[in-house]
């Protein structure tokens, strides 16, 4: 709770800085300060004795419990590591420094709701709030006609979703007169109601375009292609993670009891999600176009943890959240200083930049779902989740086969950088600063790969 | 401590040969001779009860730290360390280009090997198994020849593909037993073994689909012959004589244990399957002018066999896959590095431009004569021991066709015999090729294949030891 009042007033902060602080350095430092004790308040929050206990605020419209604790020190800790490698190249998308942070601030505060609600409508504000200066930061490119055209799509197809969600809570509320989530008593009715299973349904829907699944996910390549690369790294990494993290608290929460009459419409969007994202992916010459397919591709194995809503998806959620967001910030850290952003522009880099390689190499090592790093067991739990229900073997075999042809785009990238020769020509060189920072990330990766136990808490 | 040694000891070599670049090729060796020594020891003192490790690692998952050498994981790790010192010390003259990336990766990949073979979690095992084919990954797509990058990439996805579908069969197999030791092979084999039929049986072809990948086996071979092509000799030698014998391993350790009904179920199809490949793979071994397309080829054929005498069913059948595994681990690794002497020399991989080798490099020719002979299982070489043990195994087991199979891959055997003495002919008799003058073994080369020669014609005169070794 303090965590999103907290994040609140560093969105503020920042809006004042901007006409405060003249210099852009000491703006980053500020923001650096900022965000890190944003990451502080998160861990601190965790630490507290209470923090296994759940406990409601507001007449119970946010619940605060123990997945929502380690959540968000997850999240705030991606998000401190986003900052600390983007926040130059933030400050160089545009005149308005100040307020891009402000607008992440905000986006957090969103993000931390989601991450807590109860009611509906404090879910439905979250949405809101994660959505809305999403809008603005991927327009921020005023000059450049792609990000404009990004922003127009994003915030046309953000407003149709969003009806659908009005609409699905609107038919929830009309079958069982309450906004409360945990509320909802679905076991006792004798049968379901057809205006409660028609809420779920859109709910589905709406949600499905939060987290791109198919064929909601059209708009997901263009507009991540024409944000700028800060931006979409932010984007495509931790605002996806928390949609999927209120995709799953809405649904474990109230519809786990209805689950036969829509887990089978999810699992056909699951699938035709894998195979969007990964067939797609592979036809890409561009690898930031490559990136957006593949955060569609790894949309389908998170969904897995809202079809199976048991203990263990809720546990691969969070090692999701840090393989994936982690290995895609780093990796977009990387691709940003690139001149070329297609696999031809990557040619060489291990003769140039060695280091820089081999940590690229983890990231696509980890989000290719290779063994010993996070990406790989958080794989696994999504498997280890949806097997364990026992309905949907084909969809884990199907799965493993799109996971086989993911390997294809991902290892593109490393045949670039080692096996073809070539200029790999960089915009700027790497700071000794962000080669600590990159080599922290990969550090995470492997060590969530060998032991996972350390982010979903059962030690 | 010895299991952890002989995983550490690779592991950290290769990270030294990283940091201090200069000084990978004695690392490399040293590390290596001393994994010798240390699996030799291991291997003396089996009869004492074999080695165990097993620590808690993710206790939620189920997945332990635990190792375990038997007599077989004890031959077969003797084995890596024994042909990883032999590629390490033929290496020892010949330049190579970024020679500490190199050794270092190929250090890697015999800690993923020895991690297979050694493993007794079925995780810990499939860790180690991906974990091997990364460096080897690299190495051939790196050092390797024109087609490099897509041949092995294909191998690579080929390979990712089994692994992926052993996954989803070990996480079924493991969500059938929760706790903390889960995919422990004692676990594994309960839990395997309370499975239904149907569910065995389907089991049996998400878990054999990565083995016979891996073999390879008909019609999964595609791969093969070009990756062995394409890589550098060093790393084929890693590929043909231990990277193999991965799938081969896990059929024996993990799927014949845990799944007794998918296997009596699917063995008849496997069978057939090996047989069709030992033909195949010999008839267009006869054909190759490609030296090591040829020997790729034969390789099929000879895995082909070991399968499908694996899947009879028969204890002589399957102590002679456990012994011939070995032997034929040894007679593959003198054959490539024969050939990547002649490489070093000659240039060409191209059997009709070669030819006299018998009169410019004799003592070379000599070598490669009696290994060839090995390879074809003549007696008194370390390959009749095994074979004759698998013929006798297909020919006494219960299963209603062994006539059928034996007389048929005895086929092999002559086909074999036909493909390697015309191979001799072609590339050691015949007329010299080339009249400059081209030097003889140097002594590195001379001390690898006295190794290899002494393996041959020792195991082949007094098998014993290896025969006990395999027993526990």
């Amino acid at each position: 709770m303090i965590l999103i009042i907290t994040a609140s007033i560093i969105g503020v902060v920042l809006l004042f800085a901007s006409f405060l602080l003249k210099h852009t350095s000491s703006l980053l430092h500020l923001v650096t300060v900022l965000f890190a004790a944003l990451f502080g308040v998160a861990i601190w929050e965790a630490l507290q004795p209470t923090a296994i206990l759940t406990q409601s605020f507001y007449l119970d419209a946010i619940r605060v419990d123990r997945f929502t604790n380690q959540f968000n020190v997850l999240i705030a800790g991606c998000l401190f590591l986003y900052i600390l490698l983007m926040k130059k190249h933030i400050a160089a998308v545009g005149k308005y420094k100040a307020e891009y942070f402000a607008l992440i601030a905000f986006i957090m505060v969103g993000i931390f709701m989601l991450s807590s609600f109860n009611s509906l409508l404090v879910m439905f504000l979250g949405i809101e709030i994660v959505s809305i200066p999403q809008y603005i930061l991927a327009g921020s490119d005023k000059e450049n006609l792609k990000s404009t055209e990004a922003s127009l799509k994003y915030f046309l197809m953000g407003a149709f979703s969003t009806g659908f969600l009005l609409m699905g809570i609107t038919l929830l509320y009309g079958a069982t007169g309450n906004f409360m989530v945990s509320e909802f008593n679905f076991l006792q009715a004798t049968s379901i109601n057809p205006l409660a299973l028609g809420g779920v349904l859109l709910l589905i829907v709406a949600f499905g375009f939060k987290v791109s699944a198919a064929p909601m996910h059209l708009w997901t390549p263009d507009v991540y292609d024409g944000t700028p690369t800060p931006f979409t790294a932010f984007m495509a990494t931790l605002v996806k993670v928390a949609a999927f993290v209120g995709f799953m608290r809405l649904f474990q929460t109230s519809f786990t009891a209805i689950s036969s009459s829509w887990s089978l419409v999810l699992s056909v969007v699951i699938a035709l999600t894998l195979f969007v994202g990964n067939i797609t992916a592979v036809f890409q010459q561009s690898v930031k176009r490559m990136l957006a397919y593949s955060s569609i591709a790894q949309a389908g194995f998170m969904l897995f943890a809202i079809i199976s809503l048991n203990a263990i998806g809720r546990q691969g959620m969070l090692v999701y959240t840090v393989a994936y967001s982690v290995a895609s910030i780093c990796f977009f850290a990387i691709l940003i200083k690139m001149k070329d952003y297609t696999y031809d522009g990557f040619n060489g880099l291990a003769k140039k930049q060695p280091f820089i390689a081999a940590l690229a190499t983890i990231y696509m090592l980890s989000l290719a779902g290779i063994p010993l790093t996070g990406g790989f067991m958080a794989k696994y739990y999504m498997l280890k989740a949806v097997l364990f229900e026992g309905t949907y073997m084909w969809l884990a075999i199907f799965a493993l086969l799109m996971a086989a042809v993911s390997v294809y785009y991902y290892f593109k990238v490393i045949i670039a950088m080692y096996f073809k020769e070539g200029e790999a020509a960089m915009v700027d060189s790497f700071t000794k600063e962000e080669k600590l920072y990159l080599t922290i990330g990969a550090m995470a990766l492997l060590v969530v790969g060998i032991f996972p136990s350390l982010v979903t808490g059962t030690i | 401590m010895i299991l952890i040694t002989l995983l550490a000891l690779p592991f950290v070599a290769a990270l030294l040969s990283l940091l201090v670049p200069q000084q990978a090729k004695i690392l490399a060796l040293v590390s290596s001779a001393l994994a010798v020594l240390i699996t030799l020891y291991m291997s003396m003192h089996i009869a004492e009860g074999a080695l165990t490790v097993a620590q808690a690692w993710l206790p939620d998952l189920g997945i332990q730290f635990a190792l375990h050498a038997d007599g077989l994981s004890c031959s077969l790790s003797l084995l890596t360390a024994l042909v990883s010192f032999l590629v390490f010390l033929n290496l020892n003259n010949k330049e190579v280009p970024k020679a500490a990336s190199f050794y270092s990766l190929l250090l890697f990949a015999q800690t993923g090997l020895m991690g297979v073979f050694l493993a007794s979690d079925a995780m810990l095992f499939y860790f180690f198994w991906e974990l091997a084919l990364i460096p080897i990954y690299f190495l051939s797509s790196i050092w390797g020849g024109e087609n490099r990058i897509k041949v092995t990439f294909k191998f690579f996805i080929y390979t990712f593909i089994g692994s992926l579908m052993m996954l989803a069969g070990l996480i079924y197999l493991g969500l059938q037993t929760p706790g903390a030791d889960a995919f422990s092979y004692h676990a594994l084999v309960a839990v395997g073994n309370s499975l239904s039929n149907t569910q065995q049986i389907s089991l049996f072809v998400l878990f054999f689909l990565a083995f016979a990948i891996k073999m390879p086996i008909f019609p999964f071979h595609t791969w093969q012959p070009d990756a062995y092509d394409e890589a550098p000799t060093s790393v084929t030698i890693f590929l043909s004589a231990l990277m193999v014998k991965m799938g081969l391993y896990a059929v024996l350790r993990w799927l014949m244990p845990v799944l007794p009904e998918g296997v009596s179920y699917w063995s008849n199809t496997v069978i057939i399957l090996s047989i069709i490949g030992i033909l195949y793979a010999s008839i267009i071994a006869l054909q190759q002018t490609n030296i090591k397309r040829f020997i790729a080829y034969s390789s099929i054929a000879h895995m082909g066999l070991m399968c499908a005498a694996a899947f009879v069913q028969n204890d002589l059948a399957l102590h002679g896959v456990k012994i011939q595994m070995f032997m034929h681990g040894i007679n593959i690794a003198g054959m490539w590095l024969v050939v990547s002497i002649i490489e070093n020399r000659y240039h060409t991989k191209d059997m009709n431009a070669l030819g006299g080798i018998a009169s410019t490099m004799p003592k070379l020719s000599i070598a490669f004569v009696i290994i060839s002979f090995a390879n074809i299982a003549l007696p008194l070489t370390n390959g009749f021991v095994g074979e004759f043990m698998l013929f006798a195994g297909i020919f006494s087991s219960a299963n209603p066709n062994h006539v059928l199979y034996m007389v048929l891959a005895g086929l092999g055997v002559i086909l074999g015999a036909a493909y390697t003495l015309r191979m001799l002919q072609k590339v050691v008799f015949g007329t010299a090729s080339t009249t400059q003058a081209v030097k003889d073994l140097s002594i590195n080369e001379w001390c690898v294949l006295a190794i290899v020669l002494s393996l041959i014609i020792a195991l082949g005169v007094y098998a014993k030891p290896l025969l006990t070794l395999t027993s526990f």
